[in-house]
């Protein structure tokens, strides 16, 4: 260490993609180093539903067979729950409860149709608007905070190495490579750098003249005093994603979203806006029962997306020893499989058990440099006309 | 360059929904204290359109949650009746009269519980908006000038027994006594001998209730040595050098509480356990300015002990780091001659009125100055003492005399022991050799000390009444642990709902259509969910509008 300010692997980014690389490759031996300029988890990873049901990604299967053994194997608790309920109002929430649970017969797993006097039973909270709903003896979610945490504390007791409130301002490319990185606490070697710095990815993919197309947001969540424990706390419907807490708090989002720009490494603001009043309507009218319960918490959170909102986790051409990993807003439920992903990339320059052609950074050579304009993705005060998406020069 | 192609904005978003405001004032005053509604009178006289909004009465059910005060359940059961209290409110502060005659609109019984700004990751706000709640419903006001006068919050700290019925705090009772005159309390000891601590027990005689013993950690008596004779003279015992060990009693109420004295070491002294009988144990240890609104609305905040904790950052116009928003009263710094004299507060609310008037070019300058220079001088006072240093003596004494198995976080059951040890909660029962040799001390060697960390993984703070019980007693606790100074500490983020408000409040009857038509729950990218092994298929979610697309049209 004293010789050499560095590490084999350096990761930019402390969120939950950055962490569970780091701890696959810190179990496999490898001398790794994170560096996140503020605390772990303090972005999106530390501030979203928790869900964990994404079986029509590549990386679904693996998803949801490393979930029930995460607390065992990280040795710290995620509150990883099992299952889903999906609740459903109108015909439509219905049809799409129950695709959603077609994809994941579709994988294999089972589930089953509840009419509204079974949903009661399940969710006492739900009222006579429930017209129906699905059970997922599949999917569920976890804490977050905690899973952050324990991706972190697991990393670090496997001997890798995490330096918080250090932001990465520059990348030193030497024939063909990325040799070090600099930030605000020196400069770091590196063998192999993977970015996995959330929003800002697109920034690092700029530095290294790589066309990334990445569009920021914020989004927002509420939270309710604690009410009794549902047998099942994955419940969720009318356009809400969220979960009882094993507290017994409602934790919610879902709703409009606000495209932002997100001109450099500064730490993006993740206020409120009134949407939080919408939100405990919707949650009001997914869950009757609780209409008088009272709410106590809001945040916000900043995620980024791609043109088609699928990751990308990408090892580049050249130079040669940098990987991408960017998940397009959808990374907390992944995370245990994508950062194994990350750290066969890292190890074999291929992800053996799951074919990540679909998260390719390629597929994205055509999109054009003004495709936030053209999709309408742009920020409301500060349109980002016609430059490249991510220099964010006007704001 | 090629024109940029624009098409419509993205309808999953937020453009095109901005929330509208029921109504537009030009100043809004939050607190119908004497900083606040001076301010408002002063503005109003200039003939500035004004709103004077104060939470009080505050409903039953909220106080039980020691929301926005520290109640200890020691309300009368008449705080039910809100026709009585909203009539005891207005009758206790002569002062709204001025207010109602120089044409200000108040509105009591009304809470403000967020404040919505533009900042670089919010631009769809067409005003900076104010959340407001009654008891029925919420709504958004616009405002052109924001003056706070939100006062101070009572500073608590824990010991065994303080979850019972009956522990209460300074301010709380103030409130409970000369606001809604509805104090259950018959007999009660008061902790802390400083102006704060005298002159609950001074306003506790008034009322009729016996004061069974004032409480200090210090050698000496902290407040005015004059007022603490005449307490002593009235049969109300002063015991320095002592600190609680514990409150007991039945069925969770307090029937007593014993107090012990501390040697010179800062020790329990052997053999000195007194048992008072008490129905009530009110914290008069200090008040810290309530700045949670302040935050919200973007304002600079800063640490100076002297003035209680953190305060905003404040010009000689009483304005804070957002040309908009002006704080007048405790809550713009607290300090002892705040509580003797409310002339104080009353000048800082002018001063913020004048200025308010002066920037929406009600007044003109030479006329603002005029008028300024009319206000009585701030009499001349003693500089204010820094007070953490005497709230950790607080923390220490009861940690020797009440042990590390004392609730820190009432709501989420939080001990100290656990806080410093950074457990998770008691309910997931987790155990593991990794998880016992982390703590405070290993999360020190990652970072300095942050309390929304320790938060997220201990629940400190995390409960219904809002951290107001353990906010200051978390930082207290941890500054001392790790021997960091408490002004090193971050202050942890205040979020909406400033208060815990019912879902069915906070309902919005005045969506736009558009909210709700296309509402889904994440980013409607019909790619985004689509399974891998189907390439092309999208699957959109339906909207209000929409319907489902299942097929790879
Ligand atoms: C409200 C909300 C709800 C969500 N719900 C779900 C859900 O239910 N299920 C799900 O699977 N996903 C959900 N998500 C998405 C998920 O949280 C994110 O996709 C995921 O956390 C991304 O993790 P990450 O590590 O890639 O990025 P981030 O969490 O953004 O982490 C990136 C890190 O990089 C650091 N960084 C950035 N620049 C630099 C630099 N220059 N130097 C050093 N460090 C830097 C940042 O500080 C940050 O900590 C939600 C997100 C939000 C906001």
């Amino acid at each position: 260490m004293s010789d050499r300010q560095g590490a084999a692997v350096v990761i930019i980014g402390g969120g939950v993609t950055g962490l569970s690389a780091g701890w696959w490759l810190a179990r496999a031996g490898v001398d790794v180093l994170v560096l996140e300029r503020g605390i772990v988890g303090w972005e999106a990873s530390g501030r979203n539903g928790g869900g964990a049901t994404h079986v029509y990604s590549p990386f679904g299967l693996e998803e949801q067979r490393l979930w029930p053994q995460m607390d065992e194997l990280l040795g710290y608790p995620t509150e990883y729950q099992p299952y889903r309920i999906g609740v459903a109002l109108t015909e439509p929430q219905l049809a799409l409860a129950r695709r959603w649970a077609e994809i994941g017969a579709t994988r294999g797993f089972r589930w089953e149709s509840l009419d509204s006097r079974q949903l009661k039973e399940l969710v006492p909270i739900v009222g006579d608007n429930a017209i129906g709903g699905t059970y997922l003896h599949f999917g569920g979610h976890a804490n977050p905070q905690r899973t952050v945490q324990a991706y972190a504390w697991a990393l670090q007791d496997h001997g890798g190495r995490i330096l918080q409130h250090t932001t990465v301002t520059g990348l030193t490319q030497r024939g063909g490579r990325v040799t070090a990185v600099e930030t605000t606490r020196g400069t770091f070697d590196a063998d192999t750098v993977v970015v996995a710095a959330g929003p800002q990815t697109g920034l690092f993919a700029d530095m290294l003249g790589v066309w990334l197309p990445l569009a920021p947001a914020r989004v927002e969540m509420i939270a309710t005093e604690p009410i009794p424990l549902m047998s099942c706390g994955g419940v969720a419907g009318n356009g809400l994603y969220g979960r009882q807490t094993l507290r017994g708090n409602l934790v919610y989002g879902g709703g409009p979203h606000e495209w932002i720009n997100v001109p450099d490494m500064a730490a993006p603001d993740h206020p409120n806006t009134p949407l939080v009043r919408n939100l405990a309507r919707r949650l009001a009218e997914l869950f009757p029962g609780a209409a008088h319960v009272r709410l106590i918490r809001a945040w916000g959170g900043i995620v980024e997306n791609t043109p088609d909102g699928l990751p990308v986790i990408d090892r580049l051409a050249s130079p040669g020893n940098v990987i991408l990993a960017t998940m397009s807003s959808v990374g907390f439920g992944l995370s245990p499989a994508v950062g194994r992903g990350v750290s066969e990339l890292v190890l074999h320059g291929r992800c053996q058990f799951a074919d990540l052609s679909a998260l390719s950074l390629g597929r994205f050579a055509e999109t054009p440099a003004d495709w936030r304009d053209r999709a309408g993705w742009v920020s409301a005060g500060a349109p980002v006309a016609g430059a490249a998406a991510g220099d964010g020069a006007d704001e | 360059m090629s024109e940029p192609v624009r098409r419509e904005s993205d309808p999953r978003s937020i453009a095109g929904k901005a929330p509208r405001p029921e109504r537009h004032v030009a100043v809004v005053v939050v607190g119908g204290g004497a900083a606040g509604v001076a301010a408002a009178v002063e503005a109003a006289e200039a003939g500035v359109e004004v709103l004077l909004v104060d939470e009080n009465p505050v409903d039953n059910d909220t106080m039980a949650m020691d929301v926005p005060l520290y109640f200890g359940q020691r309300m009368q059961p008449s705080v039910r009746n809100r026709a009585l209290m909203l009539e005891r409110v207005v009758e206790s502060n002569p002062a709204l009269a001025s207010a109602y005659e120089a044409g200000v609109d108040v509105q009591l019984g009304t809470c403000v519980w967020g404040a919505f700004v533009n900042g670089p990751t919010v631009q769809e706000l067409d005003a900076p908006l104010l959340g407001l709640a009654d008891e029925r419903r919420s709504w958004l006001v616009g405002y052109d000038r924001l003056i706070v006068a939100a006062g101070a919050r009572d500073v608590v700290l824990g010991f065994p027994g303080w979850e019972r019925a009956g522990v209460m705090a300074a301010n709380a009772a103030f409130s409970l006594l000369t606001r809604y005159r509805a104090l259950a309390a018959r007999r009660m000891v008061v902790v802390g001998s400083g102006s704060l601590g005298l002159r609950t027990a001074a306003l506790a005689l008034e009322h009729g209730v016996d004061v069974a013993a004032i409480v200090e950690i210090a050698p000496r008596v902290r407040g005015d040595a004059e007022r603490a004779r005449s307490l002593e003279r009235r049969g109300v015992p002063i015991l320095t050098s002592h600190t609680i060990r514990e409150a007991r009693g039945r069925v969770g109420e307090v029937e007593s509480v014993v107090v012990v004295r501390m040697d010179d070491a800062g020790m329990p002294a052997a053999g000195s356990d007194r048992e008072l009988a008490c129905d009530t144990v009110c914290q008069a240890v200090g008040l810290t300015p309530s700045v949670e609104l302040l935050a919200l609305a973007g304002a600079r905040l800063r640490f100076a002990s002297a003035l209680g904790g953190w305060v905003p950052e404040l010009d000689e116009a009483v304005r804070t780091s957002v040309a908009t928003v002006f704080a007048a009263g405790d809550c713009a710094g607290f300090h002892d001659a705040m509580l003797a004299d409310p002339a104080l507060a009353r000048r800082q609310g002018r001063l913020a009125g004048l200025a308010v008037a002066e920037s929406l070019g009600a007044l003109g300058r030479r006329d603002a100055e005029g008028r300024r220079a009319k206000l009585d001088p701030e009499p001349p006072m003693q500089p204010p003492r820094e007070v953490h240093g005497h709230w950790q003596a607080w923390l220490r004494s009861l940690i020797h005399a009440g042990g590390w198995e004392v609730n820190v976080c009432q709501c989420e059951e939080v001990t100290r022991r656990e806080l410093v040890e950074t457990r998770p909660p008691r309910y997931l029962a987790w155990q593991s050799p990794q998880m016992s040799a982390r703590g405070l001390g290993t999360l020190l060697r990652d970072g300095p000390i942050n309390q929304d960390q320790i938060k997220r993984l201990t629940r400190a703070g995390m409960g219904p009444c809002q951290s107001r019980r353990c906010r200051e007693q978390v930082a207290l606790l941890l500054a001392e642990a790790t021997t960091t100074p408490v002004e090193r500490i971050p202050l942890p983020t205040f979020r909406p709902p400033l208060r815990p408000l019912p879902l069915s409040v906070l309902w919005p009857g005045d969506e736009p259509p558009a909210m709700r038509g296309d509402w889904v729950s994440w980013f409607g990218i019909p790619t985004q969910f689509s399974p891998h092994w189907e390439a092309g298929m999208a699957m959109d979610e339906p909207t209000a509008h929409g319907r489902l697309i299942m097929s790879d049209e």
